[in-house]
């Protein structure tokens, strides 16, 4: 991993000089995490471990856990002062996909209710 | 064998498309013939087509937009001459069924294969340059790009003697690009170019977002970056989260199209409504990866010829990011009239018309640059000022459009086509005209003759003013767009005039290449021997024309923003420097060849033929897991070798 160093030290912000040592075991524990989540959603959506009404609402929750097992362990997103730039693209990325989901739903919606029924034969 | 190609595919009957296919036929014939007459293959092939350096990448692009641009500019001008023609009992020259092609790969060439190309070169070759850096983080991802790019072109251009173009508009709305009722090739042609282009792209954004980001001179922190470097990256960001939305919706309608899913038809619970409004989920935000990085360009322009700093470089900054996310909220203006109701309407109409404030901002910023300045007027400076004025109109037009209650009277109709050229050709083509002015000495080590220069400015301003100001009239009037025959002889007049306003233009055009022309034959005595002809402000003025293949010898260290006026003003001449040896990557044929295996698979596709599909997909994947698990990527340049470089400057 150290190999360019020597090359690089005209080189600017952000060509990485270390790999985290505790990798490893924050990939192991991040694939376990990720198994456990994959595994409960399986597991809420088969049995009638929930009150079936609140099944999609254990399975938002679970996709969310999901997501964020990915972030932290596998996108290394912590609260490290290098990891601003990742925290604000994924925060503008969050606000992308809101916007564009919200409006588009509020759209399709507003459009759906302002069309003529049509009776289907 | 062939899926559904037979010779049946290529229409030998109809003259104009066989015509025009045997010109261009016959003149990459001719290219290509040269090229190996010549023996200049191998020089190509080593330092072109493989080449991963952006400067060498950039130049690509803006060849690639500027050829493009020949063929968008030949679909425009065959539109406007028919329109001329085909009124009254006249039925003109070009039947409905080639008009609907002609204005459909108009519109797409010129967004994807004119704009897209120039204004992604121009950030290519600048961007590294103005951070004071050797190249862009993904040097090797970066030459894919580009030819992923060259293969939508290539693919679209191939519709014009094989089979044909969609029919549909450059949208391609279903239900009338569903295969119900574009059964032939057409929309495919129009899909799998944009689809292939538009990884590429999708690839540049990621580029440029990691390279602004990561790679930047020791010392220039983000408010000391030129406003171009701003500007690209707040266009890189909106690549990165719009592209993959256009992406989804055409693969959503592929498979309509190829397996029969149905969701953009009408039956089985679909809906076509939806393509719209994920279309310009991404379209309006498109328009913001054209404009902001030609905001760009003017901002550095107007400061270097006005001899004074950007006035209020913060609120810039501010504006462009502001746009940014404001761009992601107004994109139901381009359907107000698709059935959402009033609150819907009301809220994306005051949205777009919120947008406009951070954009008079910048006009502000610009005109407030200029006075007092010492203005000289180059030709780059010719294509701001002209660009001011025009954008203006073409921006109170835009918020005129935004008012629902106006916008169902005109929408669909030539006020709203002048409305956008406005704002396309006065804004992007004049600041990419601008920019390559601007940058080719730096390119190509001397300047481009300024009396041509001029003549083509003022015919393309002229021209400009000529073509569109008539069809604001003519929508005024009821003239509905992409009209193949017109029945109303009183539009006549103002028709002829906008038909003489692409004559101009095309005049402003043929000046320009005779500029090129006349500019390398008197290259000698146009030298730019000092690396800084205009007497600039930023980064990539420090280096040598041409700038070296690792740009920099020494990483320039920066202090201020505009940090070259800043060195030229307090440093003293250059002492002898330390040079260390500096690592640079290596050419890779990764690009070209899977481009190659690109076009395999997208012509592969559009005709069904699905071994070679699986064939080309499989390469092309294969290519690239070869060059990114390669070891050998990098090349070292000595010590010694720089420093003999840098004496023969």
């Amino acid at each position: 991993m150290n190999s360019h160093e020597h090359v690089f030290d005209d080189r600017t912000p952000g060509v990485e000089e270390h790999e985290s040592t505790a990798s490893y075991l924050s990939y192991t524990v991040g694939l376990a995490l990720a198994i456990v989540a994959t595994a409960a959603s399986f597991i809420v959506s088969q049995t009638d471990l929930l009150w079936p009404p609140g099944i999609p609402v254990g399975l938002i929750v679970l996709a969310f856990a999901q997501i964020g097992v990915h972030l932290v362990f596998f996108l290394h997103l912590g609260s490290g002062p290098d990891s601003t730039n990742n925290i604000l693209a994924l925060a503008f990325g969050v606000l992308i996909v809101f916007l564009v989901i919200t409006g588009s739903v509020w759209i399709i919606a507003n459009l759906n209710t302002n069309m003529t029924a049509v009776p289907m034969q | 064998m062939l899926g559904k190609l037979t010779w049946e595919a290529i229409p030998f009957g109809e003259p104009l498309p066989i015509v025009s296919g045997a010109i261009v036929g016959l003149t990459i014939l001719a290219v290509l013939g040269i090229v190996t007459v010549k023996g200049w293959w191998p020089y190509l092939w080593r330092e072109w087509l493989t080449s991963v350096d952006h400067k060498r990448i950039g130049v690509m692009y803006v060849c690639l937009g500027l050829v493009m641009l020949l063929r968008g500019f030949s679909d425009a001008i065959m539109m406007r001459t028919q329109q001329a023609i085909a009124i009254g009992p006249s039925q003109g020259y070009l039947p409905p069924e080639h008009f609907d092609q002609v204005f459909s790969a108009h519109g797409t060439i010129m967004i994807f294969f004119v704009a897209m190309p120039l204004v992604i070169g121009l950030m290519n070759f600048v961007v590294p340059l103005q951070l004071g850096i050797r190249d862009v983080a993904f040097p090797v991802l970066n030459s894919v790009s580009l030819w992923l790019t060259a293969t939508g072109a290539l693919l679209i251009n191939m519709s014009l003697v094989i089979g044909n173009f969609a029919r549909t508009g450059w949208w391609a709305y279903p239900p009338l690009s569903e295969l119900a009722f574009s059964p032939d090739v057409g929309v495919d042609y129009y899909l799998w170019s944009l689809q292939i282009s538009g990884i590429g792209t999708l690839l540049t954004g990621i580029n440029f977002v990691t390279t602004i980001l990561k790679m930047r001179a020791p010392g220039m922190n983000y408010f000391r970056m030129p406003i171009f470097c701003w500007t690209a990256l707040a266009s890189s960001l909106l690549i990165v989260a719009a592209f993959p939305v256009l992406t989804a919706t055409f693969v959503m309608l592929l498979l309509d199209r190829y397996l029969g899913m149905h969701f953009f038809t009408n039956d089985a619970g679909g809906s076509q409504m939806m393509y719209v409004n994920l279309f310009w989920a991404w379209g309006h935000p498109e328009v913001y990866i054209l404009i902001l990085p030609a905001f760009g360009i003017y901002s550095e322009v107007v400061a270097t010829f006005s001899g004074k700093a950007l006035f209020s470089y913060r609120s810039m900054v501010w504006a462009t990011l502001g746009i940014c996310v404001l761009s992601f909220m107004v994109w139901l203006h381009h359907f107000f009239t698709m059935g959402a109701g009033a609150n819907v309407n009301a809220f994306f109409g005051i949205m777009s018309s919120i947008i406009a404030v951070p954009t008079g901002v910048k006009v502000f910023n610009w005109l407030f640059t200029m006075f007092r300045g010492r203005i000289v007027f180059t030709t780059p400076m010719l294509f701001a000022v002209g660009f001011i004025v025009t954008f203006v109109i073409g921006g109170l037009t835009g918020v005129l459009l935004a008012v629902p209650p106006v916008d169902f009277v005109l929408h669909n109709s030539a006020f709203l086509v002048a409305h956008f050229h406005n704002v396309i050709i006065g804004g992007v083509i004049f600041g990419a005209l601008a920019g390559i002015h601007y940058w080719f000495p730096k390119a190509f080590g001397f300047t481009l003759d300024e009396r041509l220069g001029h003549a083509s400015f003022w015919c393309w301003l002229v021209g400009f003013y000529l073509a569109f100001t008539p069809l604001y009239v003519l929508g005024l009037m009821g003239m509905t767009r992409r009209l193949q025959h017109i029945a109303d002889p009183s539009w006549r007049p103002l028709l002829l005039v906008a038909e003489a306003g692409a004559i101009v233009i095309l005049c402003g055009i043929l000046c320009q290449i005779a500029q090129i022309y006349v500019s390398i034959r008197t290259r000698e005595r146009r030298l730019d021997l000092t690396g800084d002809p205009w007497d600039g402000r930023t980064l990539e003025w420090s280096t040598t024309s041409p700038p070296p293949a690792y740009n920099f010898a020494v990483l320039p260290r920066v202090e201020t923003i505009d940090a070259f006026w800043h060195m030229k003003r307090t440093r003293q001449p250059a002492q002898q420097r330390a040079y260390k040896a500096i690592e640079m990557p290596r050419n890779s044929p990764a690009g070209f060849i899977t481009a190659f295996f690109a076009v395999l698979m997208g012509f592969a596709l559009i005709w069904h033929i699905w071994w070679m599909a699986i064939l080309g997909f499989l390469a092309a994947i294969a290519v690239v897991l070869v060059a990114g698990w390669s070891v050998e990527r990098e090349q070292e340049i000595s010590a010694a070798e720089i420093a003999q470089m840098e004496r023969a400057r």
